[in-house]
């Protein structure tokens, strides 16, 4: 079924505002608001989404909108969702998150585990440009293997980050959560139907969006939609959601493409073409991909359940 | 009415009364028993309030962020430690500007561990843009939970307020506690109405950035309502004693200051000690005199000034260090007095930390030394036990 846009909804991140062009995350954001419409609360955190939308004294959210800190988002937000409830105002929207995946996965850490745990009724939404971008390009948990940044930069003895990517949405599954999901900026439609299923339940979900970054991967920003795609064409990116607990609707990866051709197109894997060692690195990252696709596989691809809310 | 209480029981009976929406706190001795009655208050549905079991104190304030900003009415209790993790959150509550009030159960801050009482904690979080307010008794611990939610809450100034009770010496102790008749509490206390807060219906930016050509701006107009809040403190304090017929006093206390030659500034619990030694010592004929301050932050310089207008020595008894330099009390009161018309002699004292008592034989040493106009150090640590020294001064 095709997700409905709501076209009265399609500028709630108001133009205008500071994002690079080409910047992965800010269409992620309008993707989100499209499919949330205007009854939501946004809890954001510190990074690039926060800044370039709220430059006193002009503010680019036409929805109800607070940045607190960096790695208190999912606390900030429990906050918001049980004061909806003490004061009776609950049906009034629903409670989303919006943070990167430096204050997903590392920082944020702890008070993501805490919401989770605690089962409040917020949609938490990671879009993870795989580094710290709004610092200028700094390592994060979330950053893939042998990607050059600026505190994993590649050298005579370093071919970049030297761990494979922290898998966070496992970790969010292990909260017995009832609704974890995968996407991309590149498949918006996929994007906007998960994200109104995420805040379709009266529980914690978590969404974790990949979205290219052009300025801090280092690629023409009128590509972010193919570096998006090429992400899940090789089997870097995956696709998938858990319902209950269970994996299911994983996209299929049907002609899986070699990842140079992801690779070749970014400046941050760059180095890997012209190292001596650089062709065995670009060979573990196609066996991580090749590993993704057999991980990411259910024996018949099956509809999900009801979610269990 | 009175009761025979623990002091955590009455703060935990004060919060039901100011019928808070939201509550959310992380345990940490010696601030348990507060939030453990509190719990057990909506366990038994006496008190109807969300209660978020947060993982942290970071996450504790976060939690009231959040709820606050939607237009609930917040509480939260911590202590040492806990504090010191909610710290970069305290700044941006107060930058918010969130009517948020938190119990602070005195204690000293680690390393070397200590679970007992000294205001090191609290004072760390001196610039946080919070009031705080010390208190004596568990009485006025109860009381200024009500007026807590009034001044922070008051339209002219919406900051946050830490309402600061000495770890263990009041929060474990059973002592008559004034209770709080819950029609006059609601009477004395509506409900939050905030003007702003998060709403689909009219929605709005909470915690934007500001550039170098606003920020200062923000900065100063949260500065102008921390100095605002003396007014509002005083005003409110007025009033609770109108309606429930007691008054704590305002953001300074004087203890027999008419016609007294020495005084002695503390706050805490410690200043119902203070007091008895000011009263023996005018028995003897020495002209002593006390200063509780109640209100740290904003600090009451003027009523400061003025009960100091005519005395001779001033002590400051800081149950805490700034180290490297004195006691904040002591370098607060000294700089309050730089060129006024009287300029006292100025005693600093450091004593009470982590716990360690401080019985009226030390505030004695504290007078004698005022009236001998004894040389001191900036900083002077009385009791302390020279003889488990090891480290050899410099």
């Amino acid at each position: 079924m095709q997700a409905k846009y709501d076209e009265q909804s399609i500028d709630l991140l108001a133009s205008g505002h500071k994002a690079c062009a080409g910047c992965g995350p800010a269409l992620t954001i309008q993707a989100i608001l499209r499919a949330t419409g205007a009854n939501v609360f946004v809890a954001n955190a510190t990074g690039c989404m926060e800044i370039i939308s709220s430059q006193y004294p002009q503010s680019a959210w036409k929805v109800p909108w607070i940045h607190s800190l960096f790695e208190n988002t999912a606390a900030v937000a429990s906050g918001i969702e049980v004061a909806l409830k003490a004061l009776g105002r609950s049906e009034e929207g629903k409670v989303v998150v919006i943070a990167g995946d430096g204050g997903t996965v590392d920082i944020g850490m702890q008070a993501i585990s805490g919401m989770l745990e605690r089962g409040h009724n917020v949609c938490y939404i990671c879009y993870d440009n795989e580094a710290y971008m709004n610092t200028g390009n700094q390592r994060s948990g979330s950053t893939p293997l042998d990607a050059s940044t600026t505190t994993s930069p590649f050298g005579k003895r370093s071919f970049g980050n030297d761990r494979p990517k922290k898998n966070m949405p496992a970790i969010a599954a292990a909260h017995g959560i009832s609704y974890v999901a995968t996407s991309s900026v590149g498949y918006p439609r996929d994007l906007t139907k998960k994200v109104q299923k995420g805040i379709s339940v009266s529980s914690p979900a978590y969404l974790q969006i990949h979205a290219p970054c052009n300025i801090g991967w280092g690629f023409d920003s009128a590509k972010t939609i193919e570096i998006a795609r090429l992400a899940v064409e090789t089997g870097l990116w995956m696709m998938y959601e858990i319902v209950n607990g269970e994996l299911v609707n994983v996209m299929k990866v049907r002609n899986q493409q070699p990842v140079e051709e992801y690779l070749k197109l970014q400046k941050r894997f760059a180095h890997l073409f012209k190292m001596p060692g650089g062709d065995a690195q670009i060979k573990l990252i196609q066996e991580l991909a090749n590993n993704n696709l057999k991980k990411y596989t259910v024996e018949t691809q099956k509809e999900a359940g009801e979610i269990q809310t | 009415m009175i009761d025979i209480m623990e002091g955590s029981h009455a703060i935990a009976l004060a919060v039901k009364a100011a019928r808070p929406n939201v509550v959310a706190a992380y345990p940490i001795t010696p601030q348990t028993h507060i939030v453990e009655d509190i719990s057990q208050l909506i366990a038994d549905g006496d008190l109807e309030a969300e209660y978020v079991k947060v993982e942290s104190e970071h996450s504790a304030m976060s939690v009231c962020i959040g709820a606050s900003a939607t237009g609930a009415r917040t509480y939260t209790a911590t202590t040492s430690q806990g504090l010191a993790l909610m710290h970069e959150v305290l700044f941006n509550a107060a930058g918010m500007r969130l009517p948020i009030v938190m119990t602070v159960a005195n204690r000293a801050l680690s390393a070397p561990l200590n679970i007992w009482n000294d205001h090191q904690d609290s004072i760390s979080e001196r610039d946080s843009g919070w009031i705080q307010i010390y208190v004596e008794d568990n009485t006025e611990a109860s009381d200024l939970t009500i007026q807590a939610y009034k001044i922070a809450e008051d339209r002219r100034i919406q900051v946050p307020i830490m309402v600061c009770m000495d770890g263990y010496t009041l929060t474990h102790t059973y002592e008559p506690v004034e209770l709080l008749d819950q029609d006059l509490v609601d009477d004395f206390l509506p409900p939050y109405a905030p003007t702003d807060y998060l709403s689909v219906d009219d929605p709005k930016t909470f915690g934007m950035f500001a550039d170098p050509n606003y920020y200062t701006e923000f900065r100063y107009q949260n500065h102008r309502a921390l100095e605002a809040a003396k007014t509002v403190i005083a005003e409110v304090s007025r009033e609770f004693g109108e309606v429930f017929g007691r008054d704590h006093g305002g953001l300074i206390e004087e203890y027999r200051c008419d016609g007294a030659e020495y005084v002695l500034i503390a706050m805490g619990s410690v200043v119902g000690t203070l007091k008895d030694t000011v009263d023996d010592l005018r028995e003897a004929g020495i002209r002593a005199g006390a200063i509780k301050l109640r209100s740290y932050r904003p600090f009451p310089v003027e009523d400061i000034r003025s009960a100091l207008a005519d005395v001779q020595a001033v002590g400051i008894l800081d149950k805490n260090i700034s180290l490297g330099y004195e006691g904040a009390l002591s370098a607060d009161v000294k700089s309050t007095l730089y060129r006024t018309n009287n300029t006292p002699e100025v005693f600093s004292f450091v004593a009470g930390l982590g716990g360690r008592d401080i019985p009226k034989g030390t505030f004695v040493k504290m007078f004698d030394w005022m009236r001998e106009d004894k040389k001191i150090s900036t900083s002077e640590f009385i009791d302390l036990r020279t003889e488990i020294l090891e480290f050899q001064e410099v």
